[in-house]
């Protein structure tokens, strides 16, 4: 294990940035968007010095610690603040410096205009630097100090624009469902610490062998349910639509680049406890194949761009969590995909940005139509993003998603046949609605409000769309030219003996690109052979309604978990009402009612206490005398 | 003469200051009444020293008197300022902490 000095150093200068930032107020408002892109800049300058110093030693060699400061040491239990890089975070760290640089470029200009853009900088460093703490943690307990960091971060940016109630409405409800994947995780490292007597990563790979399948299954499902809050998996989905209420650039930042992918870095890191508890690993594939239909079937009812992006992000990542489920041959894939998702899903927000940005913020892809000779830079980055999602050859998403497809059959049983199609039909459903939000805003007539002057974006803008459209087409090419990725990660996970082949990757390539090109076709006959209405038509199928709906999952939520719990609370404030402070009164209204009769005797008349003292005199005397 | 016999002047003694403390509402009065009593004590006390044939009870009585004195040094200041500033030396009128 090699030590480091330079790793903190990711971590101090974006939040020195946000530091600064926060402190200074309005004094850093003429530089303080400079400030923030600079100290994210350098992090990743930093995160490249360390790759090139990573490459140039052996495998065994490459993982990078560094000790911060002794943190907990109660008996046993020591926990050092510590930060550990390896092939894994190496590919998080650079993702999330980069691809936040770029969006940091892009926010200078789309938030021009905001007269409160310095804070909203000092909130993106803030979140850089939780989500590199997030990925650079040496134990459960530092990955969830970053872990809540970005849970802030994302609530903060979300609600930015908090004048307005529905969009601080959408914060909290974001804030609250994290809320609930984070006990998930304080629980595993709870059951961790109580079996196994370790928190950090090394120890509990260490002592995974000789620990209970059971404690394993435990920690396993509660880590589950952490991944599936932060991820926006099924069940705690609701929250990824209604963020899209934060400005676009934290859209593609944190709720498709980076902070939503945190479930799957999670569950890669703890390859070794997946591994090991069968159970666990299972429920994890179940997840990820729920969402990713459920994320597909949202996507295609959505009018508003960023919401129909939202949904395929909860949809893809879906892909990564179910790669990552599908153990040691699935991690990579899953990493990969996500890394090429980081690319061509913050490249389209951007996009939709961009749109945005030249139609006076307006969201809704019906009034859009036509933007293709307006927008042209736009269109043609959105599309090789577009090209990239699809799995179009040689597209990114053609070399990641294929691959968690292949490896979705070749998983063995009934049950590689079921996650292969599950997959394969959303694939299908991914070419119908991207194609849709294509087809809406880029071509066929316009259908713009009146007062609409639709612009392209200048360079600060269109620059990182263009790099981020460069990773889209080539990133998937790069990572798996001799399964270039899959080796670098190979040392962190453990191997088993090759699978066999249901089916050879040519015909899965050939499956998948038969799904979408179906898709691709069917949106094409439904919207570009028809005419698009501007306003959404109401007389349709049940079905369409409940899409709208997000698939009914507010009003799930609303009817199984909010209306029980009113009822709880209310009845609880009336068990406190009547039942508490009824004793408590019941004590006070005795107290009174018995000294108003006793103050009777106090009449004030001095001959009255004197014939008292001598009746009660009387009394003991008597009293005595008979006693004796 | 039998030593039962000052018992009895002295319990006499006491019934009447008693009853004078409970019935009479003239301050002086109810006061004089108190001293009675205190002095029908002292009687019992000197009493029982006689028969006992030891000091105890008499040094007791002598106790008792200082006490009573200073107790009328006290009770008559209080008796003469209520009067003064009330014009009125009835115990009963004296019930201003109750209302």
């Amino acid at each position: 294990m090699t030590t480091s000095n330079s790793l903190v150093y990711l971590i101090a200068l974006p939040l020195l940035g946000a530091t600064i930032l926060l402190l200074a107020g309005r004094r850093a408002d003429k530089w303080g968007h400079l400030l923030g892109t600079l100290m994210s800049a350098s992090s990743f300058g930093v995160g490249l010095y360390q790759l090139s110093q990573m490459l140039s030693r052996s495998n065994e060699a490459r993982p990078v610690t560094q000790k911060l400061f002794e943190w907990i040491s109660v008996g046993t239990f020591n926990v050092d603040a510590g930060l550990l890089l390896d092939q894994l975070s190496i590919c998080f760290v650079l993702l999330i410096t980069g691809v936040g640089t770029l969006i940091h470029i892009y926010s200078i200009s789309y938030m021009s205009h905001d007269h409160d853009r310095r804070r909203f900088f000092a909130y993106l460093n803030l979140f850089i630097a939780a989500m590199l703490l997030l990925v650079l943690g040496n134990s459960y307990l530092n990955l969830y100090v970053g872990w809540e960091g970005v849970g802030l971060a994302s609530y903060l940016l979300i609600g930015f624009w908090n004048q307005k109630p529905a969009y601080a409405t959408a914060s909290k409800k974001a804030f609250v469902m994290n809320r609930i994947g984070d006990m998930g995780l304080s629980f595993a490292i709870m059951i961790a610490f109580a079996t196994i007597g370790t928190v950090s990563f090394e120890g509990i790979k260490e002592h995974a062998h000789h620990t209970s399948t059971g404690a394993l299954t435990a920690i396993g499902i509660m880590l589950l349910v952490a991944a599936t809050g932060k991820s926006a998996q099924f069940p705690l989905q609701a929250w990824l639509g209604d963020a899209m209420a934060g400005p676009t650039p934290v859209s593609a930042l944190i709720h498709a680049a980076t902070m939503v992918t945190a479930g799957v870095y999670l569950i890669t890191r703890s390859n070794f406890i997946f591994d090991a508890a069968p159970t666990a690993q299972l429920l994890v594939v179940i997840v990820g194949a729920i969402t990713l239909l459920f994320g597909a079937l949202i996507g295609t009812a959505k009018d508003d761009i960023k919401k129909a992006l939202a949904a395929s992000t909860m949809s893809q990542i879906g892909y990564m969590i179910l790669g990552a489920g599908l153990g040691p041959v699935g991690y990579a894939f899953a990493i990969m995909h996500l890394l090429t998702h980081g690319f061509f899903k913050a490249g389209m927000f951007l996009g939709a940005g961009s749109v945005m940005h030249g139609m006076n913020d307006e969201v809704n892809m019906r009034k859009y139509g036509a933007l293709r000779k307006f927008m042209p830079i736009t269109f043609v980055t959105f599309g090789l993003g577009y090209l990239a999602i699809l799995g179009v050859p040689p597209f990114a998403g053609f070399y990641s998603k294929d691959m968690i497809i292949e490896t979705a059959f070749n998983s063995g049983g009934t049950k590689g046949i079921i996650l292969g199609v599950v997959t394969l039909l959303g694939a299908g459903i991914t070419a119908f609605y991207m194609t849709r939000v294509m087809i809406l805003t880029f071509t066929g007539k316009s259908r713009w409000d009146a007062e609409a002057h639709p612009h392209e974006s200048p360079i600060l803008m269109w620059l990182p769309m263009a790099i981020l459209a460069v990773g889209s087409v080539s990133s998937g090419f790069l990572l798996s030219r001799g399964d270039a990725l899959v080796n670098w990660l190979a040392p962190l996970f453990e191997h088993h003996g090759e699978h066999e082949e249901l089916l050879a990757p040519i015909v899965v390539s050939g499956l998948a690109l038969a799904m979408v090109a179906i898709g691709v076709a069917v949106a094409f006959l439904k919207y570009s052979r028809q005419e698009v209405a501007a306003v959404a038509p109401e007389n349709v199928s049940v079905f369409t309604k409940i899409a709208r709906q997000d698939l009914m999952q507010d009003s799930f939520n609303e009817a199984v978990f909010m209306r029980p719990g009113q009822l709880l609370t209310s009845a609880l404030v009336k068990t406190d009402e009547h039942v508490i402070d009824g004793a408590v009164r019941g004590v006070a209204q005795l107290a009174l009612g018995s000294g108003s009769v006793l103050r009777g005797v106090q009449s004030g008349f001095v001959r009255s206490y004197a014939a008292l003292i001598l009746i009660g005199a009387a009394l003991l005397i008597a009293a005595i005398w008979v006693v004796i | 003469m039998d030593a039962a016999n000052y018992l009895y002047l002295s319990a006499l003694l006491f019934t009447i200051g008693a009853v004078g403390v409970v019935v009479r509402r003239n301050a002086i009065v109810v006061f004089m009444c108190i001293e009675l009593m205190l002095n029908a004590a002292n009687l019992a006390f000197v009493t029982f020293s006689r028969i006992n044939g030891d000091l105890n009870g008499q040094v007791v009585a002598f106790f008792t008197m200082v006490v009573a004195a200073c107790e009328v040094v006290v009770g008559l200041a209080i008796i003469v300022t209520i009067y003064r500033s009330r014009r009125s030396a009835s115990v009963d009128d004296a019930s201003l902490l109750k209302r």
